[in-house]
């Protein structure tokens, strides 16, 4: 299956615009996945971790994300995050 | 004719007024450097962030019932203006070219007979808007210890600003800042930041993505989004200015520099005429002095 296109923007830059599995989006209403393909979605997101898959058990990286949206369309998952830093 | 003495005095004082200006300069283009980095980074998110909005906004209806900061109060009475100077001088005509922009609309919105109040970022609008308009300065945020602006810095202005406004001490707020182009060219520019004025949609560019699936609803998302856009809006009218002044003070110092440049060499022909001057009437005085005997 083809990658996802996943970019992490704050106001001060661009932090992560890289091709992973899935990533996985801590939102408002509930943790939510993204792989290739998902169907155009947009949710708030609450303060917490985004887990970023390179491959099904992957682990690539955590990125503690502060205020903000995620956004799906057809390009890939795009999330705005006020403010994002590399959780250990 | 100015004594041999007074004249090197000053030619060593304008060799000084050089030197300084030389290093601002420097700094200057060493500082120019890192805010138009960060002044480009800072832009994907404000245009990601007003694609959103625009997409949201399209499917949204605008009504009385909207939240105020799309739909306005539904007055226009009062007006804010927000603008946004340098905390230091010498930076050429930027400061005085925001306060001009913010002048001619004040002038035109006070000649419509609205209310206009000023809200300052940076203090170097002060002192003239302070003369022109007395007592209509609403608060003055002062940068003068930042020296990397965050967004934290643009989050707290914005909230500030959002408290004033729905306490309803203005209807319609403008916000005035350099935006800048290149070093040499910095626009004063005005753009309304409440109520929010939406790029309007490229029909057929936003209908691909009709079927997007909210969450929570399109309303609870817009009224999130619309606070945040303010201090996005401020955080890169920011970084815009803070590259802006740079650039400015780089040009104004680069002239400042040849001037002073231009006086040394004045000034050292006259000198050396003086100095000649002095020697031939020395010599014609031991000369005549001479024949004289």
């Amino acid at each position: 299956m083809a990658d996802l296109h996943f970019e992490l923007v704050t106001p001060e830059k661009l932090l992560r615009s890289e091709d992973v599995h899935m990533v996985v989006v801590p939102g408002t209403e509930g943790d939510f996945a993204v792989l290739a393909g998902h169907a155009p979605f947009m949710s708030v997101i609450r303060n917490g971790d985004l887990t970023i898959y390179s491959g099904p058990n992957t682990v690539t990286g955590r990125i503690h994300v502060e205020g903000g949206f995620a956004e799906v369309n057809g390009k890939g998952l795009t999330v705005l995050a006020e403010q994002a830093t590399e959780a250990a | 004719m100015p004594s041999l003495k007074s004249l090197k005095v000053r030619i060593t004082s304008v060799k000084s007024t050089q030197k300084i200006t030389k290093a601002m300069k420097m700094v200057a283009a060493a500082k120019l450097r890192r805010a138009q980095m960060a002044a480009e980074a800072g832009r994907p998110y404000a245009e990601r962030l007003s694609a959103v909005m625009a997409g949201l906004a399209s499917r949204v209806a605008i009504g009385p019932g909207s939240p105020p900061l799309i739909a306005g109060t539904g007055n226009d009475q009062v007006h804010l203006l927000v603008v946004a100077t340098s905390e230091r001088g010498l930076a050429g005509a930027f400061n005085t070219n925001i306060v001009r922009a913010a002048r001619r609309k004040a002038e035109e919105l006070l000649a419509q007979g609205k209310t206009v109040k000023f809200y300052l970022i940076g203090k170097k609008g002060r002192a003239v808007i302070q003369r022109l308009y007395p007592g209509k300065i609403v608060h003055q945020v002062d940068q003068s210890h930042i020296k990397n602006i965050a967004f934290t810095d643009a989050l707290e202005v914005s909230r500030d600003i959002l408290a004033r406004f729905e306490a309803g001490e203005f209807d319609v707020a403008h916000l005035f800042y350099a935006r800048f182009r290149s070093a040499l060219v910095q626009e004063p520019t005005e753009q309304q930041i409440i109520p929010v004025k939406l790029p309007t949609v490229a029909e057929g560019g936003a209908a691909v993505s009709a079927t997007v699936e909210y969450e929570p609803d399109e309303e609870a998302i817009l009224g999130q989004l619309l606070p945040r856009n303010v201090a996005v809006q401020l955080f890169r009218a920011m970084l815009e200015n803070a590259a802006s002044e740079q650039g400015s003070r780089m040009t104004a110092m680069d002239n400042a520099t040849r001037n002073a440049g231009d006086m040394i060499n004045k000034l050292t022909i006259q000198y050396n005429r003086t100095r000649q001057a002095a020697i031939t009437t020395e010599l014609v005085e031991i000369i005549s002095g001479a024949e004289a005997l």
